[in-house]
């Protein structure tokens, strides 16, 4: 496996009081996206475990996209990537974020 | 989009459970913050999943506490490992200690080739925990109908349950289709022909031969209403005997001493009302289930002779949760299902012998068109649950 | 003195040679072969009647069975390249010359030949384009057809699946040559005539029907949320907006996920009665749920569906239908409607280059056109107004004063960045150009060109190169919606950052779509079984869609 870390500034901070949120699944072509709080509101914490090697200016591509596009700061993400595109990648970060702005079911 | 019915089998291990118990009830035990992740799959430089590919916890199902396990079918197939089983064997000797009933949603192809001594020894760790629980009087209810289906020890600690929900979708077996063919030739079994499979596994033949006892939609809520239904019982009535089909002559019957002591009559818990209730339900009244308007059941009380179907007890009192007499009933049931079915070539042959007309138009029929068929029609399921 | 009645003369000798193998109109299935082998001439321009779906696959094999000693070198001229007799013929040299418009199934082996020389390429057209040089300088001699029956005149029913036939005959039959129908049965009595029987010379009993492709089925199983993200985008950024009411689909999971969005989703933003009312549009399984919540008022279908016969017949209401009660589909005429009547078209592509040109083609796979091209482009000779027409026009030409701009048709290329095997959707050159070039085309087969694109949407937002004012624009807008593939990496950020401001690109966000309801919940129909539920089992499947 390839681990990635990225630690990086983020703008905005993450909404929402949830103290966790768990989106997607391991599986081809799929990822599971941990969502947790950090201390640092205006950083964004990543590490990623994929079993893809080699693709780490793609994973900084879409990490700087997406901590610039959507609420990220203090948040602690953790990722384990079954390949997943690039889109998919994007989008289950993005589903991430919105989960822990919801109420707690 | 609340006017859309959940799909069961495009749900995951976690929508599974939320649909399943009360909202906000659930808690979960070693939950994915944890990471008690597989220690072997980085070996072969496979991802791990955080909860290992399994979801167990408390919860309450209408007020009452259950404790509750879901499998995540998309990762790895929902296969077996070593903490996966772990966690599963913890819940259930955690129902044993406490008490609780226990409902699994099964989505397993098996034990994952990459931890397979583990994941072997885990299903058989499952079995005894199953087992001991329900010696113990714990009910612990299958719920089948994802993506993987429920096969290899899936399909062994499936068949320890006291009661199993499935849907069409859902495929319960030990060996899987691919496995079939490759080790007896495409000759004997296409793998890639799904209505052949559907046909040799799905929902619909699983409950027609007795495999599983109650029958619902592709809902979690119709899922929801059954397993609360099959937990209402009040008694546990663990030692149920079968009903047998109306072509089966009494006296072959009568010829199993094990039955010879049925004597209580179906029609003492509302005969006709409950059409819709499946055996293992029979006891407790058709209401329980008018919720479930897609969850069928099988003997129905009215359409089969009274005698057929009668619970075992245990002199006076509490009944066994699960006895040496249980299972030698299961056991001459599964060979009596070998002697009536063993020379069919196609599930299409034995609906046929269990006396459908139309045995073709089964696979394209609705649930509630095949609720009332497999209700006429249907081996029960049976005491071994 | 001229002869001035030739052709009619050899169509002539042609029954004649023919009558030997047949009783009246009747060839005597034994003797196939021998008969096509009487009939034809060498460099015979023959038309044999296949597309994306229907098939005379009898007649291609006897076809392909002929002895290339006697006859050889034709000349095909056929809408599609499917069968592996269509090859074959190519092969051992019974055919020399090809005109075609699609190649689905064989557009790998078709490359090959081609680049070996095995195949002389007339041209690769769109359908519409091919049936009017049916007319012009294509004229079939010979015509091989398929219908479902025929009565012992001649008569042909060509059913639900009636898509080419009639316009082949037409052009065939009064362009003097030859028509013979390959049919499933001969009948007393016909449900309809689809072709009257004086137009039919021969008609062979192939005992069993001909060979339909399940094209057009999608199973919404297979639906990702990506799609179906993209899918919402289109809706709420492109349908909504523009008001489009009559349009045309293409075949791919992205539009098939927008017909499944629209009674869930579509509902939501009040959009039913003001979108997608009217269509050009094969009866895809997957409008089915639109169909049954109200949405779809009328539909003209090129060729039918296999399993969706039965519920076509019980739509009549929507669906064009015969006295017989079952669907009449023609695709010249329904190319023609999605050429002219249509407000948008929308479908997939495999590759975009940097301008918008769109192609299906790749160095190593040449699939043809079918009719994408004249649905999926302005229709420069129409003179009807309608709101989204007239949006588009003063989108693209604000100062020209209304009453003398043109309005322009929505051409829309909606796509994942990144395709099957992780190929990305937006390339620097097209493969159609490398393949033009190793073969010494004159034009390289481009699907969709870039001056009749209007927009392009994928996962990561829509692009609207109707507001684009230069080559730069274009090109950072297309970059802008081209996500994590070489070419959306190398944007310009802050020019792309500009042209959202202006609403030349839009992001989900942009649009308020919730990442969220990117779920397959939101789907009318999330498996084939939905679908037939939800037709009240009128849609009865093909069984390698089943999962029961």
């Amino acid at each position: 496996m390839e681990i990635l870390h990225f630690d990086i500034a983020a703008p905005t901070p993450a909404g929402g009081t949830r103290a966790m949120a768990l989106v997607g699944v391991v599986a081809s072509g799929n990822l599971e996206v941990l969502v947790e709080r950090s201390d640092t509101p205006d950083r964004c914490a990543i590490e990623i475990s994929t079993a893809a090697h080699g693709f780490r200016d793609l994973w900084d591509a879409v990490v700087a996209d997406f901590v610039g596009r959507r609420a990220a700061g203090g948040l602690r993400i953790a990722i384990n990537d079954g390949g997943a595109r690039p889109d998919t990648v994007s989008l289950r970060l993005a589903q991430g974020v919105r989960m822990i702005e919801e109420p707690e079911a | 989009m609340s006017d859309i019915r959940q799909s069961w089998y495009e749900a995951g291990a976690r929508e599974r459970i939320a649909a399943l118990v009360d909202s906000g009830s659930f808690a979960e035990f070693v939950g994915p913050e944890r990471r008690e992740t597989s220690p072997h799959l980085g070996i072969f430089d496979l991802p791990a999943q955080f909860d290992d590919g399994i979801v167990v916890g408390s919860a309450t199902l209408d007020g009452t506490p259950i404790l509750v396990a879901a499998q995540e079918g998309r990762f790895m197939g929902g296969a077996f490992g070593e903490v996966h089983g772990a966690k599963l064997t913890g819940l259930l000797r955690a129902a044993k200690a406490l008490g609780r009933d226990v409902v699994i949603a099964f989505d397993t192809g098996g034990v994952r080739l990459q931890e397979a001594n583990a994941g072997e020894i885990a299903i058989a760790e499952i079995m005894r925990a199953v087992v001991e629980a329900r010696i113990a009087g714990v009910r612990v209810v299958g719920l089948i109908g994802g993506r993987a289906g429920c096969y290899g020890g899936g399909g062994l600690i499936a068949g320890c349950c006291s009661t199993l929900i499935v849907s069409e979708q859902g495929r319960i077996s030990v060996t899987g289709p691919e496995v079939i063919e490759t080790n007896m030739g495409v000759e004997e079994f296409d793998s890639r022909d799904r209505a052949l499979v559907w046909r040799t596994m799905g929902g619909k033949h699983r409950t027609l031969i007795g495999g599983a006892d109650v029958f619902v939609d592709d809902d979690a809520a119709a899922f929801r209403d059954a397993a609360r239904a099959a937990l209402a019982q009040s008694a546990r009535p663990l030692s149920v005997r079968s009903a047998y089909p109306h072509s089966f002559a009494l006296s072959e019957v009568e010829g199993l001493g094990s039955i010879d002591g049925a004597s209580t009559s179906l029609s003492t818990n509302g005969g006709g009302s409950i059409d819709g209730a499946s055996t293992s339900l029979s006891t407790n009244g058709g209401g329980s289930i008018g919720g479930a308007s897609t969850s069928l059941s099988t003997n129905g009380g009215g359409s089969i002779d009274g005698a057929s179907t009668a619970p075992s007890t245990n002199g006076s009192g509490e009944r066994p949760g699960l006895d040496l007499d249980t299972l030698a009933a299961e056991q001459a049931r599964l060979e009596r299902r070998i002697a009536r079915f063993g020379d069919a070539a196609d599930a299409t042959d034995i609906w046929q012998a269990l006396g459908i007309d139309d045995p073709k138009a089964v696979p394209d029929m609705p649930a509630t068109a095949f609720a009332t068929l497999a209700a006429q029609y249907r081996e029960s399921a049976d005491d071994a649950r | 003195m001229r002869q001035w009645n030739t052709r009619k003369a050899l169509r002539e000798e042609r029954i004649a040679a023919g009558a030997g193998f047949a009783t009246g109109k009747l060839v005597h299935p034994e003797t196939l072969v021998d008969f096509l082998e009487a009939v034809l001439r060498a460099g015979d321009r023959v038309c044999l009647e296949g597309d994306n779906q229907k098939q005379a696959d009898v007649l291609a094999k006897g076809l392909a069975a002929m002895d290339p000693a006697r006859i050889h070198d034709l000349h095909m001229v056929q809408s599609g390249v499917v069968l592996p007799e269509h090859l074959d013929v190519f092969d051992s040299g019974i055919a020399k010359r090809l005109d075609f418009s699609y190649s689905g199934p064989q557009s790998a082996r078709i490359a090959k030949m081609l680049f070996g020389g095995k195949i002389e390429l007339g041209a690769i057209h769109t359908y519409l384009e091919l049936f009017a040089r049916y007319f012009v300088d294509l004229t079939p001699q010979v015509a091989l057809i398929a219908a479902v029956s025929a009565d012992r005149h001649g008569n042909l029913y060509t059913g639900p699946n009636t898509e080419d036939t009639p316009t082949v005959v037409e052009a065939t039959s009064f362009g003097s040559g030859l028509v013979i129908a390959q049919v499933g049965e001969i009948v007393d009595t016909l449900p309809r005539v689809d072709i009257p029987g004086d137009q039919v010379h021969f008609v062979l009993d192939a005992g069993k029907p001909f060979y339909v492709e399940p094209l057009f089925t999608r199973d919404p199983a297979a639906m990702t949320e990506t799609q179906i993200l993209t899918a919402m985008l289109a809706i709420k950024g492109l349908y909504q907006p523009y008001g489009v009411r009559r349009l045309n689909h293409g075949i791919g999971f992205n539009t098939a996920a927008i017909e499944l969005l629209l009674p869930t989703y579509g509902e939501k933003l009040g959009l039913k009665g003001k979108i997608c009312t009217h269509w050009a549009l094969n009866p895809h399984p997957t409008l089915i749920p639109a169909i049954e919540a109200g949405w779809v008022e009328q539909v003209h279908c090129f060729g039918s569906e296999v399993g969706m016969e039965d519920y076509l017949a019980a739509r009549p209401d929507i669906f064009f239908t015969g006295p017989d009660g079952s669907l009449r589909s023609n695709r010249a005429f329904s190319q023609t409607a999605g050429l002219y009547a249509c407000d948008m078209f929308i479908g997939s592509t495999l590759q975009i280059d940097l301008a918008g040109h769109s192609s299906t083609i790749t160095a190593n796979r040449i699939a043809g056109f079918g009719g994408a091209p004249n649905m999926g482009s302005d229709a420069r000779g129409r003179r009807h107004p309608s709101a989204p027409w007239l949006q588009a026009g003063a989108e693209a030409d604000p100062d020209t004063a209304a009453p003398l701009r043109r309005g322009r048709k929505l051409v829309v290329q909606i796509g994942e960045t990144f395709g099957e095997g992780n190929a990305p959707l937006f390339v620097e050159k097209l493969g159609a150009l490398e393949l033009a070039e190793k073969l010494n085309l004159d034009l390289a087969p481009i699907m969709v060109y870039a001056d009749d694109t209007t927009h392009i949407v994928t996962e990561e937002g829509i692009a609207n190169l109707l507001l684009c004012r230069t080559a730069d624009e274009r090109e950072q807008a297309i970059r802008g919606v081209a996500g994590f593939t070489e070419i959306g990496r190398g944007r310009d950020k802050a020019m792309v950052e500009r042209l959202r401001e202006r609403k030349i690109i839009q992001r989900p966000e942009d649009l308020g779509i919730d990442p969220l309801d990117a779920n397959r919940n939101m789907l009318a129909a999330r498996s084939i079984k939905d679908l037939m539920l939800a037709s009240g089992g009128l849609y009865r499947p093909p069984s390698r869609f089943r999962n029961w």
